[in-house]
């Protein structure tokens, strides 16, 4: 039923990797399945872009940087905001989760495990800096809305963990 | 223009927008750093809501209006939020205990909205459900955990249910503009989520060793634009810099 499978003209995505989300800046617009379409037509790029958040003030940037992307290779590109089908973290790419990984953001984790950790039920987030599941949630809600933040309790490090959506 | 379908999107959205501001009042002023964060955050998510919504409500006139337009120039009157949202944020378990009594209803709303005929309230609502849940998770938590607390705790969070009960029967008031959207089956209608609405506080308040008002007598007024006397002092807020520079953007 859900459409997850984004439109993309091939020639524009090496344009499109090189925008990135401002608040994680170590994943692009696409490692974040937040581009639903992208497709050339008459000389414009109309892209289709899906928030994460309702609310997510990266949305607004993120929407600027594309049509700044673009207009450096002398194309116009035109955003659209779609809300529908909405965003799932099922849609931030392979790479995308282990590039989070590195940058200290443990990457979502799928839908039961996830309510066992933001529950406080079951140990399983990984601290992204020693790899030990010795962690506890501090606070449901983090540094952005699509985040909570977790505190190891081997090497004592805090960390944000990136909330599973669905 | 439909007229009926402009005051429902307000209804719903003006709401969210007040809520959010009130919780937008306590950035930096959490108790706490995490629940600061915490109140931000599901403020954040209210505005963006109210964003979309407004957004929609814009495109429906003929002329050139703008989703700012609709939040910051219109008069008291003409909010059309329920009375509950824009109490004033006294101390964390009235915060609490005034977000759990919306967090609770809203949920139940977004999951009737999500089928709605109107392909973009439906969208809208989709999205908003995962915020909603998070946000009911987090409130509810909260009214335990105060409840179950100390002496002081438990006493407080219980003042302040038994205050802001007067005021929850409004979110089921149906005005004109929700029995004409029922109709058209885009609207939802919100006689049947009273019964399971109160049922699911009464469980929340028990578990936190609380006591459910019996209260008779409700207010209501925020629908038809007549609000509280905290309202206008919430709108000079809001509307400062529009007031002040207009057309500003940022």
């Amino acid at each position: 039923m859900t459409e997850t499978k984004p439109n993309i003209q091939t020639d524009l995505i090496p344009i499109l990797e090189s925008v990135s989300d401002p608040e994680i800046p170590v994943l692009s617009v696409l490692d974040l399945g937040v581009i639903r379409e992208a497709v050339k037509e008459d000389g414009v790029v109309r892209i289709k872009l899906t928030p994460t958040y309702s609310g997510c003030p990266a949305m607004d940037v993120m929407s600027d940087d594309l049509k700044a992307a673009f207009y450096k290779k002398g194309m116009q590109a035109k955003v659209q905001l779609v809300l529908s089908p909405a965003w799932t973290t099922d849609w931030i790419s392979e790479a995308g989760k282990r590039k989070m990984e590195e940058y200290g953001i443990a990457a979502p984790l799928e839908e039961t495990a996830d309510k066992d950790a933001l529950l406080g039920e079951k140990k399983v987030v990984k601290c992204t800096n020693c790899g030990s599941t010795n962690t506890h949630l501090v606070s449901q809600f983090g540094s952005t809305a699509c985040k909570a933040l977790f505190k190891c309790d081997d090497c004592q490090e805090p960390f944000d963990y990136f909330k599973c959506l669905k | 223009m439909n007229q009926n379908l402009y005051h429902y999107i307000l209804t719903i959205a003006d709401t969210n927008l007040i809520l959010g501001q009130r919780l937008g009042e306590l950035c930096g002023h959490g108790p706490s750093l995490e629940t600061d964060i915490a109140l931000t955050n599901i403020s954040l998510d209210l505005i963006g809501q109210t964003r979309s919504y407004f957004q929609y409500a814009a495109s429906l006139f003929d002329e050139e209006k703008t989703e700012d337009d609709i939040a910051f120039l219109r008069k008291e009157r003409e909010y059309r939020n329920v009375l509950l949202v824009e109490q004033p944020n006294t101390h964390f378990g009235y915060v609490m205990a005034r977000q759990f009594l919306f967090d609770v209803f809203h949920l139940m709303f977004l999951r009737e909205l999500e089928n709605s005929k109107d392909e973009t309230l439906a969208a809208i609502a989709k999205k908003g459900i995962k915020e909603a849940s998070y946000h009911r998770r987090f409130s509810s938590d909260w009214i335990k955990r105060l409840g179950d607390g100390t002496e002081e705790s438990h006493t407080k969070i219980q003042e302040a249910v038994n205050n802001l009960w007067r005021y929850t029967n409004e979110l089921f008031q149906m005005t004109e503009a929700d029995v004409a959207m029922v109709k058209e089956g885009v609207g939802v209608n919100l006689e049947a989520l009273k019964e399971p609405y109160y049922e699911t506080v009464s469980e929340v308040l028990k578990e936190a060793t609380l006591e459910v008002p019996e209260r008779k007598y409700f207010q209501k007024g925020g629908k038809e634009g007549i609000h509280t006397e905290h309202m206008g002092y919430l709108l000079s807020d809001l509307q400062y810099m529009q007031r002040a520079f207009p057309d500003m953007k940022w």
